[in-house]
């Protein structure tokens, strides 16, 4: 439910230029879900660990990071650039996921 | 000759309960079931070690509510050792994802264990956020170029202690990296045959289910050069749960983590804390005593469960 609400209001924000926007990335049974999120330059971007293992957001390039997330831990980036952000759990490297901001 | 039926080659499903003694004899693995006496009797010349692992201090889970109260217990577990283990070897992911204060907890604990020293390696959740800054300002001391890697002798058996989780490959396999074999090869290159060797190290040095990350990637490079002993035994962590596999002289061993167990391979969806309650995960988390009666060449490995 969370996901579908962040996915409204960044529709929202598409057609309303300048308006800050959020979106939301699930971590459960060590997958990002939505794998691939679309957003509008501005947007605020949170992940929420629903697993008990440890997890982070590491950014493929360095651009970001989290430290390690428990259980129900979230962390949030904004977006101000376009771009492609490719991102993994630095504990489980074959969990990877990307932002693409427009 | 024959050497396909000599190899004898098997793998063990994780056991949970009393303690077990693995034997292996030319290679063919056997069990029995001890009574906790046995496990006492003490021959002139042998010795004793423990194995923990995975103690995760700063997990909370359905699983374990407070794994510092486990790590305790296995701590009271091994204080009641007779004759008390020579060291202990503790095979990583001491923290729980790095927590703040953690590792102090870890040692504050750990100081009131009888035995005379402890060896540590790491696991990937105590060097995942800094690169191992923190665990090698603690335990890099005395170890080859502070790199966290080390060996040293005990009563004629080797000890290797590898370092795995500082290059974690993209598809999270554990690494030991070119430098690290090469000091291995020269580590043991003048060692005679007959030389006792066990090698302890994070992630298990054997491909136990790839999927999941539970293997080194470049670990058959590393065995390659301790092939020709007769006696090696490989102490692994990682995957909190009981596996053992025989490969010619080589006999590999996982531990119980003393937190939270992991499904069995392949079991679950994935890998991570099992959501069971506290006292049926009692019987899943433990400690490892390994025995060395010389004469006798396999090292015998009990493992035993907190509940």
């Amino acid at each position: 439910m969370k996901l579908v609400a962040g996915v409204f209001v960044v529709l929202l924000a598409a057609t309303h230029v300048g308006a800050a926007s959020s979106a939301a990335v699930g971590i459960e049974k060590f997958k990002f879900t939505p794998p691939a999120l679309t957003v509008p330059v501005g947007t605020t971007v949170t992940w929420i660990n629903h697993d008990e293992e440890t997890h982070t957001i590491t950014s493929a390039n360095g651009a970001f990071g989290s430290t390690g997330l428990g259980l129900d831990d979230t962390f949030a980036q904004t977006f101000t650039r376009p771009g492609r952000y490719e991102y993994f759990c630095a504990l489980h490297p074959h969990m990877k996921a990307i932002v693409i901001v427009k | 000759m024959d050497r396909i039926d000599r190899r004898g080659f098997m793998e063990c499903m994780a056991w949970a309960g009393t303690g077990l003694v693995w034997v292996a004899t030319g290679g063919v693995l056997s069990s029995r079931v001890i009574a906790p006496a046995a496990a006492a009797e003490a021959k002139p010349g042998s010795f004793s070690f423990v194995q923990i692992s995975d103690t995760h201090i700063g997990f909370k889970g359905q699983a374990n509510g407070d794994s510092t109260a486990t790590l305790q217990q296995a701590v009271d577990r091994i204080n009641a050792l007779q004759p008390a283990p020579a060291f202990v070897l503790h095979t990583g992911d001491q923290t729980h994802g790095q927590k703040a204060g953690a590792f102090d907890t870890v040692a504050e604990i750990l100081k009131s264990v009888k035995t005379e020293r402890i060896f540590y390696v790491p696991g990937e959740h105590d060097v995942f956020l800094d690169g191992g800054k923190e665990y090698l300002g603690r335990y890099g001391a005395g170890t080859v170029n502070g790199r966290g890697w080390q060996s040293f002798d005990y009563q004629g058996t080797h000890f290797v202690g590898l370092v795995n989780v500082l290059k974690y490959k993209g598809e999270g396999m554990g690494a030991l990296g070119e430098e690290q074999i090469e000091w291995l090869a020269k580590d043991v290159g003048a060692l005679g045959s007959s030389t006792p060797i066990v090698v302890f190290s994070h992630v298990p040095l054997w491909a136990v289910y790839p999927q999941w990350g539970w293997t080194t990637e470049d670990a058959e490079r590393a065995l390659g050069h301790l092939r020709r002993f007769g006696s090696v035994t490989v102490l692994n962590g990682h995957i909190h749960q009981v596996l053992q596999k025989v490969e010619g002289t080589v006999t590999f061993h996982t531990a119980m983590s003393t937190a939270f167990p992991q499904p069995a391979p392949g079991s679950a969806p994935a890998p991570g804390p099992m959501k069971i309650p506290e006292a049926e995960a009692r019987r899943m988390i433990g400690v490892t005593d390994v025995r060395y009666v010389p004469g006798q060449h396999p090292l015998a490995v009990v493992d035993s469960t907190l509940g």
